[in-house]
């Protein structure tokens, strides 16, 4: 079944032992990043490698795998390491949200709500939600060991101050259990309020920057606002062109030479369904 | 009435070098205290040290705190002596940029201090970043540009008001006036003055610039190879130094 020139899901025993270990602390820490010793992957950095490291440390016989690109399923970076995966340990993949129990993401969060025992883990480039505003490594560890946050308000007064409104689209920052101000990986905020009080385990892995932090299931993950500004998701006039939802996180594509614009749903296995199963729709 | 701050035998070393040796000085609410002295002297490692900046040697700096009561300002946690330095006290540096945030709005460098301590109110923080902007004489259109476009003097009193918005009770100034020009130099001394006055405020004030210590200080410290040679009154000091060195200093003031 495995192909028998690699340990069970490519790395070995030890490193998975401790890639658990990490996850077992940044679950016991929520938020928290937890170091670890990150290994060199078959892909480059920045096509989550601390994505797959998790997986692998993760997954096991029974498990069925889900990887997302941007919310897509057929994507070159979902379809390769769902295949590595289905090379390298053998498990059921799938591209159905209800069926998978481990979903490997980047960018996006599906829109099917998530049940529990699922395990949603997170590709992050940047793990460290204050780098922009701090630079010194040994300062934004003191800031978060102090829960002294006042600079990342200041980068969202400065927003306002500057277009009227919290410009920041992605990777919205946001504060898990009322302790630690974690980043959620570049997905859109219209994502964020899916984080909350989710019955799904997220984990967060960070290649380059060796870090893995998570969120337990059902922990409070709360987006950062002003009280006269509040946190909002982005809405669309349109609806998706496929299949008509207007709940979805749509895509604008343009389709041909003279700027003809389509929106469409970014979860390809969300916008197949409802077409498929018209009961889904409703 | 106790002393709002208060140094007891305080030494620091690099090394072998001494930059501050036995010092001792009572600091009472709404005093400013000058420290003198030539370049080298340890004047600011000396306010590096009552600011819980640097660890010195030997000695004890303590602090009449209005949330803690008296504590020993070095044997205060991180997270303590972190918080009280942006809420109780301030710190202006010489050179602005050091205090400042270069990268955003001189609205969000005033409202740093009110968010750090959980305003979450974008209206009101920025209404209180407005005041304290003409407080300083900044024009209240200037609150959403950045001090990189600011002149040096603009700057300093940017610094100013972003260190006590958080209405500190005792401010330490490094050469609050240096390396800006004269007349600029005269309008800040004159906002600092008006400040301590209407704000009680207590300060320390670092200043190789004796005229800079008479309009502003109440006492003087004279300061010489790390050590105090001279304390007293500032006109007293001035007036009828008794030090040599202090003579020296006071005779080499340029007669305009």
């Amino acid at each position: 079944m495995t192909n028998g020139a690699y340990n069970y899901a490519y790395l070995d025993e030890q490193t998975k032992r401790m890639i658990r270990r990490a996850i077992l602390k940044a679950v016991a820490v929520p938020g928290y990043q937890v170091p670890f010793g990150g290994r060199e992957m078959p892909l480059p950095y920045g096509w989550g490698t601390g994505g797959i490291q998790v997986t692998a440390a993760i997954i096991g016989h029974d498990d069925t795998l889900k990887v997302i690109d941007q919310g897509a399923d057929d994507t070159t970076n979902a379809v390769s390491i769902r295949r590595f995966f289905a090379k390298v340990a053998g498990v059921a993949t799938t591209t159905r949200t209800e069926e998978a129990t481990v979903i490997q993401t980047r960018h996006r969060v599906p829109e099917t709500p998530l049940r529990e025992g699922q395990i949603l883990v997170f590709q992050v480039p940047i793990p460290e939600p204050l780098r922009m505003l701090e630079p010194r490594e040994t300062e934004t560890r003191t800031l978060h060991a102090l829960s002294e946050y006042g600079v990342m308000q200041v980068s969202l007064y400065e927003s306002i101050a500057r277009h009227g409104r919290i410009s920041k689209g992605y990777n919205y920052p946001v504060m898990v259990n009322g302790r630690y101000i974690m980043s959620p990986s570049p997905i859109p905020k219209f994502d964020n309020p899916k984080l909350d009080r989710s019955p799904a385990l997220q984990l967060y892995g960070a290649g380059r920057e060796k870090r893995i932090y998570a969120v337990p299931p059902y922990t409070p993950v709360k987006s950062l606002d002003f009280d006269d500004h509040p946190f909002e998701i982005e809405t669309w006039e349109q609806c998706c062109e496929l299949c008509g939802s207007k709940e979805s996180f749509l895509d604008e594509m343009i389709v041909d030479d003279d700027g003809k614009r389509l929106f469409v749903c970014s979860d390809t296995d969300y916008c197949e369904r409802r077409r498929t199963l018209p009961e889904a729709a409703e | 009435m106790k002393p709002l701050l208060s140094a007891k035998r305080l030494t620091k070393r690099f090394g072998a070098r001494v930059a501050c040796q036995d010092v001792d000085f009572d600091l009472w609410p709404g005093e400013v205290l000058g420290i003198v002295g030539e370049s080298g002297s340890g004047k600011t490692t000396l306010l590096n040290c009552l600011a819980g900046r640097l660890t010195p040697e030997l000695g004890s700096v303590t602090y009449d705190s209005a949330a803690y009561g008296t504590i020993d300002v070095h044997d205060l946690s991180e997270a303590r002596r972190r918080l009280l330095s942006r809420t109780e006290w301030g710190f202006v540096n010489q050179d602005a940029r050091e205090g400042l945030r270069m990268g955003v709005s001189a609205g969000a460098n005033i409202g740093e201090r009110l968010m750090a301590v959980g305003a979450r109110h974008y209206g009101d923080i920025r209404r209180t970043a407005s005041d304290w902007l003409s407080r300083v004489e900044i024009e209240r259109d200037r609150l959403d540009d950045r001090p990189t476009t600011y002149s040096g003097g603009m700057r300093q009193r940017l610094q100013i008001a972003r260190n006590l918005v958080s209405e500190p009770r005792l401010v330490f100034m490094d050469e609050p006036t240096g390396g800006l020009d004269v007349s600029v130099q005269a309008r800040i001394l004159d906002l600092l003055r008006s400040l301590v006055g209407s704000l009680h405020l207590s300060a320390v004030l670092v200043t190789h610039d004796l005229g800079v210590a008479r309009l502003l200080t109440h006492r003087l410290m004279v300061m010489q190879g790390g050590a105090v040679v001279e304390n007293g009154l500032t006109d007293q000091v001035l007036d009828d130094p008794q030090h040599a060195y202090t003579q020296m200093l006071v005779a080499s003031i340029l007669p305009v």
